[in-house]
């Protein structure tokens, strides 16, 4: 166990009887049955919470870029808290659950200080619900739709990025087609008092094994995911983290929400650096903080995320470089343990997406 | 747990030692490899590399983290087991055999009995 977020969570499951039997344990082990089979995730530390009131889509637009207005009921988005200076206060899901009804996810390591912003930014007549009394479980894997559809159809039916409310097992869930590791998946948001019940069954059926933080970390890497406080912070923006996507098209008529004027000139004018995706040479991974050289000695930038990508078999990184450096292809040189190492900008992910479309 | 071996020592930093003459064999026990979890790395020192006892002269990474491996006492590298370097997962399978890491060529074949025994070491771990 080790502290994330103020939680006491997991880096890997120790797998006995059944469990056992289908997975050998360990991180490689964990994040490879993901890839071929399906995993199941404790992400109960992440933040839920409803927002709802008149226009509640129109009010939260005033805080993100995404197009939240144009989010059809039954339909989800992956969207920015911002600042005034383009930076990113946190990144979350929001769906729309209903007329004037929104449903957030947001990181735990962010939770207060986002319900505090949201409370400050929205109009009163906009109600926050935190839902402290819900688990979310995260079921992912290419087996992942086949495992819900024993227990819903419905749910097994959504397409990427759609949400339901359907019964699994008898608990109220919420779910979406959605995930954390480039894989078809699920998650569900859970009544906390049958979250176990629920793991229990999924952890039932014959392709799922738990998986922990530590192939939580290593799936999303190779899926070019980014990590808040790792890859994305107060400091970066959504340019560039490569989250121009981001912005609704809608929203880039008018940059009407913090820092939108800052992003519209990085956008014209480039910005001073990106995110980019990074194969070191040979087998030793390169991980957070680590140096970036260009290869004429200069100074390149940062390693925001790296280890030992398993479905790679070898060393990846995520992190920012200068611009003149960015495109793919490039040489760099990473400082590891005072070696330098040759290294290669790749585009991202890493590993091909396998969302449902 | 390990079978009880009179033979083979232990530092603290989890690294066991088997003397053979004046030639030690040296490798992680079986405690560090299941706490580091599955290592994806190793870099081993070069031959002919003199080392003090402690120093930090080769790295395991796992999928967690990076960690040094210590020369247990002082003495030249005279052999590198290259195996674990081509396939790190040896050392997770068989941490006190087939996955050792180097051998030394003591320069004090006497430090040997300065190690920690297999019932020193055991209590120490109680005290983790």
């Amino acid at each position: 166990m080790v502290p994330f977020a103020g939680y006491a969570m997991p880096v890997q499951y120790d797998l006995t009887g059944d469990l056992a039997a289908r997975c050998r344990g360990g991180v490689l082990a964990e994040h490879l049955h993901t890839r071929t089979q399906a995993g199941l995730f404790d992400v109960s530390h992440m933040g839920q919470a409803f927002l709802s009131g008149p226009g509640v889509a129109a009010a939260l637009e005033k805080l993100v870029p995404g197009d939240i207005v144009g989010l059809k009921p039954g339909r989800q988005r992956y969207t920015l808290l911002t600042n005034e200076a383009g930076g990113i206060i946190d990144d979350l899901m929001v769906a729309c659950v209903g007329e004037d009804r929104l449903f957030l996810v947001v990181n735990a390591s962010r939770k207060d200080v986002d319900f505090v912003h949201l409370a400050a930014g929205l109009p009163d007549s906009i109600v926050l619900t935190r839902l402290e009394d819900r688990a979310l479980l995260a079921l992912q894997g290419p087996a992942a739709v086949a495992v819900m559809g024993r227990l819903s159809p419905e749910a097994a039916a959504l397409p990427f990025m759609g949400v339901a409310s359907v019964s699994l097992g008898g608990a109220e869930c919420l779910v979406s087609r959605s995930g954390y590791t480039g894989e078809d998946g699920f998650e569900i948001s859970v009544p906390a008092d049958q979250a176990e019940a629920l793991a229990d069954l999924l952890t039932g059926f014959p392709e799922v094994v738990p998986v922990g933080l530590g192939a939580r970390d290593s799936l999303r890497l190779e899926a070019g995911l980014c990590l808040y406080g790792n890859d994305i912070d107060e400091l970066t923006s959504p340019i560039e983290a490569g989250l121009t996507w981001v912005i609704g098209k809608r929203r880039k008529m008018d940059w009407d929400f913090p820092g939108g004027l800052v992003m519209r000139d990085q956008l014209d004018n480039g910005a001073p650096r990106r995110r980019v995706g990074i194969r070191p040479d040979g087998r030793a991974p390169a991980r957070g903080q680590t140096t970036i050289m260009a290869e004429d000695g200069t100074e390149a930038g940062i390693v925001t995320s790296g280890g030992f990508g398993p479905s790679v078999n070898g060393p990846v990184a995520m992190g920012y470089v200068r611009r003149d450096l960015s495109a793919d292809g490039t040489k760099l040189i990473l400082i590891v343990r005072g070696k330098s190492v040759p290294a290669t900008v790749v585009p991202l992910p890493f590993t091909p997406h396998r969302y449902i479309r | 747990m390990a079978k009880k071996d009179s033979d083979k020592r232990y530092t603290k930093d989890h690294e066991w030692v088997v003397l053979d003459g004046d030639i030690a064999t040296v490798g992680i026990t079986d405690h560090a490899q299941d706490q580091l979890g599955d290592l994806v790395h190793i870099e081993l020192p070069e031959l002919e590399r003199a080392v003090s006892e402690a120093e930090a002269c080769a790295v395991v990474e796992s999928v967690k983290a990076a960690s040094d491996v210590y020369a247990p006492l002082a003495g030249k590298v005279v052999e590198i087991n290259e195996t674990i370097t081509e396939d790190p997962s040896i050392v997770n399978s068989d941490p006190e055999g087939e996955g050792w890491f180097f051998r030394l060529e003591l320069d004090d074949p006497d430090t040997f009995e300065t190690l920690l025994d297999q019932d020193a070491y055991d209590e120490f771990l109680e005290t983790l």
